[in-house]
This record gives structure tokens, sequence and C-alpha cells, in this order.
């Protein structure tokens, strides 16, 4: 009887591990403040993942509270106890510092559906890692090259600090050429903006940049609203999501954002997406939705040529990016990391909902500044 | 540097300030008098801020809306009061840690459960809304100067319920000798109930009142109740007074170090590097303060007992 259990038992494992040839591992943020954009993440990979039928992937999905130590240890048990071939899902830059290059060196594959650190973009590339979304700077470039070609010469800029709110403000700076007015960091989680609205209502200022994800931006965009303070205000579109431009409110309509991706970018991969999202989920998806979305499919037009367990032509695979993206064309620069085009969006009122609207190109097949110091 | 503009960031620590001393008071109260450390007071100021942001989109009332928030976060209070808190008061603090962070957890994601999460909207009312001008030419938010006010009369009514009224008398002497009281006669269980509503509605109501300048959304409590410890702490740990003057210290040294520290390091570094190092010594500041209290003195400022 007992040998009769153990053979039925080794024969569910069998058949488990049978079903499931390609395990991936995501690993992003579900609870506390920073919850909208890992389920808005987890949410665009699984509708990819469910449209394309397959029934041999696992997704194992857990929450990492937006902190690096726990988000260290889930990677941890992915890799050592799951046995899973690709890592996904984080969100933040300075859990991606802690877990990317860890899992690199393992020998598995990590695809950034959102935080793209500098610092793995450069000296720090790493043959398995790829970046889906966008290296940190990119939308920040953008931003700065609107502001400068909309004719703003002195702009107050401010981002939290942590290595993405460092990245912004140098990608910024990179693009804009005019002066500073101020140039401010706040704290990570900072939920009180009234200092610095008035450093730059003292500041002469003309325009003010920031960058404040999440919640950040819903209090920053509240009480700049309320303060009088008239200057025109640009961000990158991680202020101006989907996710949170309902809490905002009017105090956001008419602000100029940039992003490489928008629900209405007409191509027949965006506007299904788009439209089976919303029915999946009853929402509008928002970019990191799209993100989620694309990586999953990126992973899955490689699986379709090659085995996890060929690293060689599964990198290759990868690196060829064959999948319709929600963006049009994509494909990857020498450091694995987008080339791609970024518009500047105008929050608008659809009805009773907020939401953007492209009104322009910022950069044009842009490319990060780090691909040069790649070396792999 | 301008006058004007050292005079918009001292008001601004101010409003800090008296909504810290809102979240403070409660935690005091509850840990002078049941000498319990709850950390689901920050859960309670979310309750707060969640049923105002409901409220309103419903009815579209402020007023309403601040009123739920206390409705709300001091029937979740003598809830859980009832049901977990008093089960509490006898064991070690490490065992009510635990006890309470579970709340949290519960509360955090029963919430999510019920509202999703995605942030709320909460605005302010179109008659607090709008900067006016103060004498001297400076433009400030009423809606900040409203909190000031209300936290004052906030303030203001606490001191005077636990001074001059029969409930006052009781609270204090429960802060005293708890024995002694329940053996006057005191129905000390239904006190303490109250204690504990009371400090939740205060909590709530900051909830509300700050919800509606800021992020309506899970575990937007957390960050606070981590600054209303210090309070508490730097403040001496039971008094209400101390809540108070801790509460202002706090909010002021986090709001004026903010901003003169990267000036400060400005001086004699170049800008980038001041303003990082600024910045970060900035957001210890607080941190600081409190050391520096606790060498002067180990109970807190107005601390009785250690």
């Amino acid at each position: 009887m007992k040998k009769l259990l153990m053979a039925t038992a080794a024969l569910a494992l069998g058949a488990t591990t049978a079903l499931a040839e390609t395990k991936i591992g995501m690993i992003t943020t579900l609870s506390g403040g920073g919850a909208g954009l890992g389920i808005d993440v987890r949410d665009g990979f699984m509708l990819a993942i469910k449209q394309s039928g397959r029934d041999d992937i696992e997704v194992v999905i857990e929450d990492d509270q937006r902190k690096p130590d726990i988000a260290v240890q889930l990677a941890d048990k992915m890799v050592q106890s799951e046995r899973v071939d690709i890592l996904t899902g984080i969100i933040w830059s300075n859990l991606a510092m802690a877990v990317i290059p860890s899992v690199t060196a393992q020998g598995k594959f990590y695809l950034s559906p959102n935080a793209g650190p500098s610092a793995l973009a450069g000296q720090g590339c790493h043959q398995n890692y790829f970046n889906v979304a966008w290296q940190n700077d990119n939308l920040h470039e953008a931003a700065g090259a609107y502001a400068a070609e909309a004719g703003y010469k002195n702009s107050f800029i401010l981002a939290p600090n942590y290595p993405a709110g460092q990245d912004a403000l140098t990608g910024y700076k990179r693009m804009f050429g005019g002066e500073l007015a101020g140039e401010v960091y706040t704290q990570l989680g900072q939920t009180d903006y009234a200092a610095e609205i008035a450093q730059i209502r003292a500041s002469g200022a003309d325009s003010v940049f920031f960058f404040l994800p999440g919640g950040m931006g819903i209090s920053f965009l509240k009480q700049y609203a309320d303060s009088g303070v008239e200057l025109p205000v640009i961000g990158p579109a991680f202020s101006f999501d989907q996710g949170i431009l309902q809490a905002v409110g009017d105090a956001a309509l008419g602000v100029v954002n940039t992003s490489q991706w928008n629900k209405d970018i007409d191509n027949p991969t965006n506007n299904a997406f788009v439209e089976t999202f919303q029915t999946e989920y009853g929402r509008l998806p928002s970019l990191y939705a799209s993100q989620g979305f694309d990586t999953a499919n990126l992973i899955l037009s490689a699986l379709d040529k090659a085995e996890v367990s060929d690293a060689d032509a599964f990198r290759d695979a990868l690196r060829a990016a064959d999948f319709s993206s929600t963006r049009g064309a994509f494909k990857f620069g020498p450091n694995h990391h987008p080339i791609q085009t970024i518009y500047a969006r105008e929050v608008i009122k659809e009805g009773d909902v907020y939401t953007n609207k492209i009104i322009g190109v910022a950069l044009e097949d842009h490319a990060d500044a780090y691909a040069a110091d790649c070396k792999m | 540097m301008s006058a004007l503009l050292i005079i918009e960031q001292v008001l601004n620590g101010l409003q800090f300030g008296v909504m810290l001393f809102l979240m403070a008071a409660g935690l005091t109260l509850i840990f002078g008098v049941m000498g319990l450390i709850n950390l689901a007071h920050g859960s309670l100021y979310m309750i707060g801020a969640f049923a105002a942001a409901a409220v309103a989109g419903a009815t579209g009332s402020f007023i309403l809306a601040l009123g739920a928030a206390l409705a709300a976060a001091a029937i979740a209070g003598a809830l859980i009061e009832i049901t977990v808190i008093r089960r509490l008061y006898g064991k070690a603090h490490l065992d009510q840690v635990l006890a309470t962070f579970a709340l949290i957890l519960i509360f955090s994601e029963g919430t999510r459960w019920v509202f999703g999460s995605f942030p709320l909207f909460l605005d302010i009312p179109d008659y607090l809304s709008g900067p006016v001008t103060l004498p001297g030419g400076i433009q400030y938010p009423f809606y900040r100067l409203t909190l000031i006010a209300a936290g004052l009369l906030v303030g203001l009514g606490l001191w005077f319920l636990i001074e001059r009224t029969r409930v006052g008398i009781q609270i204090r002497a429960g802060e005293n000798d708890r024995e002694m009281i329940a053996a006057l006669g005191i129905d000390i269980t239904r006190l303490y109930t109250l204690v504990f509503a009371i400090g939740a509605a205060l909590a709530g109501l900051a909830g509300a009142l700050v919800g509606a300048i800021q992020s309506v959304q899970v575990g937007m409590g957390e960050p606070v109740l981590i600054l209303a410890f210090v309070v508490i702490v730097i403040g001496g740990i039971g008094s209400i007074k101390g809540a108070f003057i801790g509460a202002l210290l706090v909010g002021l040294t986090d709001t004026l170090g903010g901003i003169f520290l990267p000036e400060l390091f400005k001086l004699f570094m170049e800008p980038g590097a001041a303003t990082q190092t600024g910045s970060a010594l900035a957001s210890m500041a607080i941190y600081i303060l409190m050391s520096l209290v606790l060498i002067w003195r180990p109970t807190g400022l107005f601390g009785a007992r250690a």
C-alpha cells in the first residue's frame, strides 16, 4: 500500500513537471504603497500568458512589499528551491540592484518589466539581463528635450533620493541644457511637499520638472495645485499613469508628460491589448501594464524559437525581439535596453475618466546614454 | 533665502507638527493610561482617510466626510479594543507589538480587499482651496492654515477634556494607579474602551484632514506612525503636553532641516553634492533631535516614568 502511494506521488510529481516545462518567477510589489504598479505589471503579464494558450508555462508570483531584503530572499528561494528559469517583475530600482546582479550571475535570465537603473545599463550590464521597459533616464531625457523645445530656460527639478531619482534628474539635465533654478532630492515615500513648493515659489523658475512615482506624485500635484504657484509642470509618465490620475483629479489636467507607451498608439497589438485588458480587469491599462504585457510576449516569442535550457539560443531569440509590441516596432540596443520613440502626452478628461493623449514625439528612436560602456 | 520663505517654511513646519500631534496624542494617551504600545494606530489613520474619501465621493460634503472619518476610526478603535487589545493589557510589550502588528496587516489587506489597490480621490472642498495672502505678502494655502487652526482647536479641546472634566480626572487617575481607581468603583473596562476610541478618533481625523492634500492609499499610516513614536519619545511617554511640544519640534525640525541643511552645505561644497548630503542629513535630523533630547532627559521632555 505504502509503495503504491509513493508510486502515485511520484507519478503526480512527474506529471506536474512534464506540464510546466518553463518556470517563470515574478517578484513584484503587490502590497503597501507601491502595489498599484506591481499589480498592473502582473495583470499585463498574465494577460499575455493567458492569451498565448500555452499550458507548459508556470508563473510563480511573490510580493516583495517594496523591501530590498524581502526581494533578495524571494529571489534566492526562486532560484534555489523553485528552480525557475527566468525571473521578472521588479518595479523599484533599489530592489532591482539588490536582485538582478546576483540572479544573472547564477546563470538565470532576468527580464525587467520596469526598473532600468543606469548601473545595469553601462559597465554593469549582463548578457542574461534584458530590460523591456526603458533605461531609467529615458523618459526624463524626453522630458528635458520637450522642455528645451517648449522654450523653458530655467527649471526647478525634484526627485526622491534613490537610484531611479538620481537617474531621473541626470536624464532631464542631459537633454534640457537650460539653467536650473533649483535641484532638490526628497525622501522616498515623502507625502508632504509644502517645503519644496515654497522653494519653488521663491526660486524664480519658469518651469517645474518632477519625478515622483505612485502616491508621492498624487500628494505633490494636489498640494501644488492648491499652492497658487502657477508655473508649468513637466514630468515622466510615472506621475500620470492610469492608476493614479483618478486620485489626482483636475489638478493634473493639461500637464505634459513623457511616455514610451499610451493607449492611443495605433497598432493592432495595442488596440487589442487595451480592449482585452479592459474586458479582463475592468479598468484601463497603464504603461506598467503594457510593459508587463510586452515582457511576457517577448518571453513567449523566444520560447517559440528555443528552449531556455539552451541558454545561448534562447538569449539570441530574446535579443531578436521578434514579437509584436504594444509600442509598435521594438528593438534592443547592444546593452539589451530598448531603442524606442518616446512621446509627449497631455492629461485629458474622457467623460468621467482622466487619461492621457499623445500630442507629439519628444525623442525619436532614442537609445540610452550608457550603451557604449557596456561590454558583454 | 528671503524672510518670506523662512516664514512660509515655519508655517509648513507648524502645520506638519499639529497633524503629528493628532496622531501622537492618541498614541501617548493609550500608552499612558493602558500601558499599551499600539502599532495599529497608523491603520486607524488610514481608516479615517478611507472613510472620508468614500463619504466625500458619495455625498460631496467635506464636513460629512470628516464626521465619517471620526466615527469610523472611533468605532474601529472601540471594536479592536474590545476584541483584541483588551487581552493584551497584562501582557509583555513584545506580545502587544506582535498582536498590534498583526492588526496592521489585517487592516491593510482588508482595506485593499474593500477599496482596491489604487489610491482614492479625496480633495479639498472649494471653500477651503487656493492660497490666501497673509500680512507681509506671503501667499499660503488656506487649507493648511485651516489645518493649523483645527489641530490647535483639537489640542485645546483635549486639554479641556483631560484637565477640566470628570472623564479627564478618571483618565489621569488611571495613568497614576489603575488598581486604585478600579477599587474606587470606576468601571475601568469602559474607561479603557473610551480612551482607546478617543485616541482612534483623533488618528482618524488626522488621516482625513491630511488625506485631502495627500494620497489616500493602503499603507499611508505607517510612515506617520514612526514619526508619531518619535514625537512621544521626545515629549515623554504618556504626556499630552509633551506630545504637543514634541510634535511641533519634530514638525519644525523636519521641515526646516530639509531646507536649510542643503543650503548650509552649499556654503562649502559644490551644489550637487551639497544637495545630496544635505537631504540625507535632513532625513536624519529628527532622529538626531530625539537622541539629543534623550541624552539630556532620558524620560523625554515631560515624561514621568522611565
